[in-house]
């Protein structure tokens, strides 16, 4: 069974997912590159702000 | 000022055939559709990112959804179904079958939910190459 920390988690799902994104949703290879970087940033940063919030509050 | 001799322009090759293949292929084998289209490089990046999402949600102990007995358990359904022949395979093989029970195992089931999505995405980009609504 392959379990992974919760953080590889997202990066996982933000790779694969963002990969697919900006290829979909973008034109020119340029683009898609950035496009998907783009979507991974959003998924990581939005991942870790989250936690904190959820920590912050929990305390 | 020299004059520019007018070159023919060679007209855009008409593409023949049936124009949703790229789509359900897509649908069935993700990347195929691009494939279809000669788009190796992105049908190879939207293969990999398909799959490997699809089986990584496996190896965690996933749950491929078989009955829609509740609307949550249809939505998950649906999305598996659009794993194509990934999902037909799966259950072929008894794959994901257990019952929910760990942490990780309900990322795994969202990990195949989501490989569903995205697939379903990318054969309606084939399609929208296919058409010429994209290039």
């Amino acid at each position: 069974m392959f379990s992974p920390s919760h953080f590889t988690a997202v990066l996982l799902f933000g790779v694969f997912a963002s990969t697919v994104f900006g290829i979909t949703q973008r034109e020119t290879p340029q683009r898609m590159i950035r496009y998907g970087l783009y979507c991974f940033s959003l998924f990581v940063g939005s991942a870790i702000v989250l936690s904190w919030v959820m920590y912050l509050i929990a305390r | 000022m020299s004059s520019i001799p007018n070159k023919p322009v060679p007209a855009a090759p008409v593409q023949q055939g049936f124009v949703f293949l790229p789509l359900i292929a897509g649908w069935l084998v993700p990347g195929a559709g691009h494939f279809l289209l000669r788009k190796w490089g992105r049908g190879a990046l939207l293969a990999i990112s398909i799959v490997c999402m699809f089986a990584i949600g496996l190896a965690m102990q996933g749950k491929l959804y078989s009955n829609a007995h509740d609307i949550l358990e249809m939505l998950g359904l649906l999305g598996d179904l659009g794993s194509g022949l990934l999902y037909i395979v799966g259950r072929a093989m008894g794959l994901g079958t257990d019952s929910v029970q760990l942490t990780i195992a309900d990322w795994g089931t969202r990990f195949i939910v989501v490989a569903g999505l995205l697939n379903v995405i990318a054969a309606v980009d084939a399609h929208n190459i296919r058409t010429g609504r994209k290039s």
